[in-house]
């Protein structure tokens, strides 16, 4: 971990039409670490991610002010290329999406999009997508086989390496195991643990043991608000707001 | 590095991409808004220049001026109101009961004939049955019961045939619509499956049912071939089912390839009134789907 | 055990419309092909019509006409109702134009193929006539062109609101443009419903008489450009019937119909069946 930043939040608030979902968020993301965003349902933490890689656009009538700096610019200006954007912050979704395609179209897809033809390069890209997200040993001799026969897990983890194909710098993971048996979950959480040598991930979770596990820094959300952001150790070993002990402890959730 | 600035050229070929898209959608509105300009612009002067006498007078002898032709097409209108509503009498008892077994009763290997069936019932060709029955329901009724054959009666059977797949397939579509709640409640109440059907089921999709009906009464006021071969094409008012027919549809195309002038400015008013007719049974259609029937 | 007896008549007619529907089917078809199949030699699909009333030759040029009708309808509705089905469900919510727009589709699917055929016969044969050249294939197609639209585009809209939204979403969240993301997954995964779509408006096309009776002219020679006359093969059933009584050709003539009709359904069916299936990795 260098203890740089890669996102920096100031003051973000979000609203849909006349609902604010997002109050006043000041938070900075450290590089090359993982963050875990934990709280009760529908306290904005969903929300708060879709807003790092400009989805919440996807929704009708929505508003936000604030800044989310990313390197050296407000990705929030409406200058900015969200196309480009979603090339270097990539999002993993609760329920696996793989397209309607083969394995190797699926990871392919990305590169393909962004004007990459050559076959050399994407099946190199391939392989060292597969092999990143840790599936390339289970599917290597099945590349072309249609990617919804893969299962849940193994789906979720070819998510993760369509993602890795585009080389992001950060990864939006949106309950990634939320979906999947315990031991698919435990695999997901290893991937988790490997890949942040060399991204910046950001995890939303409801299960706090997995927080614990994967993460090093922790943030507790509460009805749109951030109420505390720790490290991990402390978040959950100290906290130091009444709700965030709360909440840890069980008394709600 | 990526540049994270908006490219302008690619926002730019993403909205033309839309715009043209939207010009695809306006299309179908602009279609229409062609048809009717076109129709009307020739139909509605003549029908404003001939009154109320062309819709309730009943001798037609068209002619190339307007002065010269005697414009009376009650015959036709009538005739096009009871070749429908028979062909509706017929068609749709016996396209709801196919429909009602096909959504209820049937069972699977039966239901992976009929679907296809009406399917392959849909996509015959108008002038195929109308050469069907040309050659064979015409003259059984020649034989049967006298005169040409081509007939009201002849229409009717034809018609009725031909609206069976519509009938069948909305109605289908409704009654598979229905929510099994509602059709479990009924069953565990004791009532059998026939009661459940006659006092749930048919019920509950019977605005599905009555659109089904009204829109298989569009089709049948609006064919053309098969009328236009059985129906005897005569401009009276028919004096007997065996009795022969015109219906709007079958004297515009009987007509059109020759007539001139006035003559076929009549036939494009006489358009203007199947228009008419058109439009009010889709507004019931639609009025039948909109409402909520409680039973 | 009473009220299982009296069951039986309802049940036992509802059966009956089951079964005489197929029944209906079957003897329509049946009779068609039986008299219309002997007929049906190679030289009766390759040769020309010979000079009216003629009988004994073949029906070479009105199958090309049907073929040309039919195919100058689906290149002008194909590109418009697949587009405007994308419009309306990528690009729009659920708002007036939409709304305005299924219900002009509805009311254009509802107006009788002859009234399209005088408004064709008014607006291509007559008024754009010279670029359609009067009474020809472009002016009968253009006019299928209407009658084809309002079922694809229906059709069309329906499969592509079939597609889940997470496919959407996967797409752009991986950086790809708007329409990138409806070229590479939406229409591909909505393919099989949109080719629906246009086979059943070709069908249609194939099938329809009235419009065509007032715009394409029924001349039966082989047409050499677009804008010749044509006849196509339900305009000559209709006028050897009526004409010449050349009840015979026409058996053969509808009988060739039908098992193309068919043939397109069914090879269809199968070919988005299996799309589909390889799609879902079945």
């Amino acid at each position: 971990m260098s203890g740089e930043t890669e996102l920096s939040i100031k003051n973000l608030n979000l609203w849909f039409g006349n609902f604010q979902a997002l109050k006043n968020i000041n938070i900075d993301i450290p590089k090359n670490a993982v963050t875990a965003l934990i709280g009760p349902s529908g306290c904005g933490k969903s929300t708060f991610i879709k807003t790092l890689d400009r989805m919440n656009d996807l929704v009708d009538n929505v508003k936000f002010t604030g800044e989310v700096i990313y390197k050296g610019r407000n990705i929030l200006n409406s200058d900015t290329d969200v196309v480009e954007l979603r090339k270097e912050i990539g999002m993993v979704f609760q329920k696996p999406n793989p397209f309607p395609k083969s394995i190797f179209d699926n990871v392919a897809y990305g590169p393909r999009v962004h004007g990459i033809r050559d076959k050399k390069t994407l099946n190199e890209i391939v392989e060292r997508s597969l092999k990143g997200a840790a599936i390339w040993d289970e599917v290597k001799d099945r590349l072309n086989e249609s990617a919804l026969r893969l299962s849940g897990g193994q789906q979720q983890r070819l998510c993760i390496a369509r993602l890795l194909a585009v080389e992001p710098d950060v990864l939006l993971m949106d309950e990634p195991a939320s979906a999947l048996d315990p031991i698919a979950t435990s695999k997901i959480e290893d991937l988790i643990y490997e890949l942040k040598k060399d991204y910046t991930i950001i995890i939303v979770t409801h299960n706090m043991q997995q927080a614990a596990r994967v993460s090093s820094h922790t943030a507790f959300f509460f009805l749109g608000e951030l109420v505390e952001y720790a490290s991990t150790i402390d978040l959950f070993e100290r906290p130091r707001e009444k709700k965030t002990e709360d909440y840890v402890t069980g008394k709600f959730g | 590095m990526r540049a994270l600035r908006r490219s302008r050229t690619r926002d730019a070929r993403e909205r033309l991409i839309q715009l043209i898209l939207l010009v695809c959608a306006i299309s179908s509105i602009f279609a229409i808004f062609l048809i009717i300009v076109f129709v009307f612009s020739q139909g509605v002067p003549f029908l404003a220049e001939a009154g109320l006498p062309f819709l309730t007078g009943s001798v037609w002898l068209p002619a190339d001026s307007f002065a010269a032709g005697t414009w009376g097409i009650f015959p036709i209108i009538l005739g096009s109101l009871v070749v429908t509503l028979g062909a509706v009498a017929i068609g749709a008892p016996l396209g709801i009961a196919c429909a009602v077994f096909l959504a209820e009763i049937a069972p699977p290997a039966i239901r992976r004939v009929l679907v296809p069936s009406v399917s392959a019932l849909a996509g015959v060709p108008s002038v195929v049955y109308g050469f069907f029955a040309l050659l064979v329901i015409v003259p059984w009724i020649r034989g049967q019961f006298g005169g040409f054959g081509t007939s009201v009666l002849a229409c009717w059977i034809i018609l009725s045939i031909m609206i069976l797949p519509t009938i069948i397939s909305i109605s289908t579509d409704a009654m598979r619509a229905v929510p099994r709640e509602y059709k479990e409640g009924s069953l565990a109440m004791g009532a059998t499956r026939w009661q459940t059907i006659r006092s749930v089921l048919i019920p509950a999709a019977s605005s599905g049912i009555i659109a089904s009906v009204i829109l298989g009464m569009g089709r049948a006021i609006g064919e053309t071939m098969a009328v236009l071969l059985v129906a005897g094409n005569s401009v009276t008012i028919p004096g007997s089912i065996f009795a022969p027919v015109s219906t709007l549809t079958a004297q515009i195309a009987l007509e059109m390839n020759y007539a001139t002038g006035a003559h076929q400015q009549a036939l494009f008013a006489m358009g203007v009134v199947l228009f008419v007719f058109i439009m009010i049974l889709t507004g019931l259609a639609n009025l039948a789907t909109r409402r909520r029937v409680t039973f | 055990m009473a009220a299982k007896r009296r069951e039986m008549v309802p049940m036992g007619l509802l059966w009956g419309a089951g079964i005489a529907t197929i029944i209906i089917l079957v003897v329509i078809l049946a009779y068609i092909l039986a008299e219309g199949l002997p007929l049906i030699s190679w030289h009766f699909l390759t040769a020309n019509p010979g000079v009216r009333g003629q009988t004994g030759t073949g029906i070479y040029s009105t199958i090309v006409a049907t073929v040309a009708v039919t195919g100058v309808a689906l290149l002008v509705a194909a590109p418009l109702s697949v587009g405007g089905a994308i419009y309306l469900n990528e690009y729009t919510r659920e708002n007036l134009l939409r709304k305005v727009i299924r219900q002009a589709a509805e009311v254009l699917a509802g107006i009788p193929s002859i009234i399209i055929g005088l408004f064709g016969f008014l607006f291509f044969v007559i008024y754009l006539l010279p670029y359609t050249g009067g009474w020809s294939v472009l002016s009968g197609g253009l006019t299928l062109a209407f009658m084809v639209l309002p079922i694809s585009l229906r059709i069309s809209e329906e499969a592509l609101k079939a597609v889940p939204g997470e496919l959407r979403e996967g797409s752009l969240g991986l950086g790809a443009t708007k329409w990138q993301s409806i070229t590479t997954v939406v229409l591909p995964t909505a393919l099989p419903g949109i080719v629906t779509g246009l086979i059943l408006g070709m069908g249609r096309a194939i099938g329809e008489t009235a419009a065509i009776l007032l715009t394409a002219g029924g001349a039966i020679g082989l047409i050499h450009s677009l804008q010749d006359p044509c006849c196509p093969m339900t305009l000559y059933i209709y006028n050897i019937l009526t004409e010449y009584n050349d009840t015979s050709t026409a058996y053969g003539t509808a009988a060739v119909l039908i098992i193309a009709i068919l043939a397109i359904t069914f090879i269809t069916d199968w070919l988005m069946n299996s799309y589909t299936k390889k799609l879902k990795g079945l």
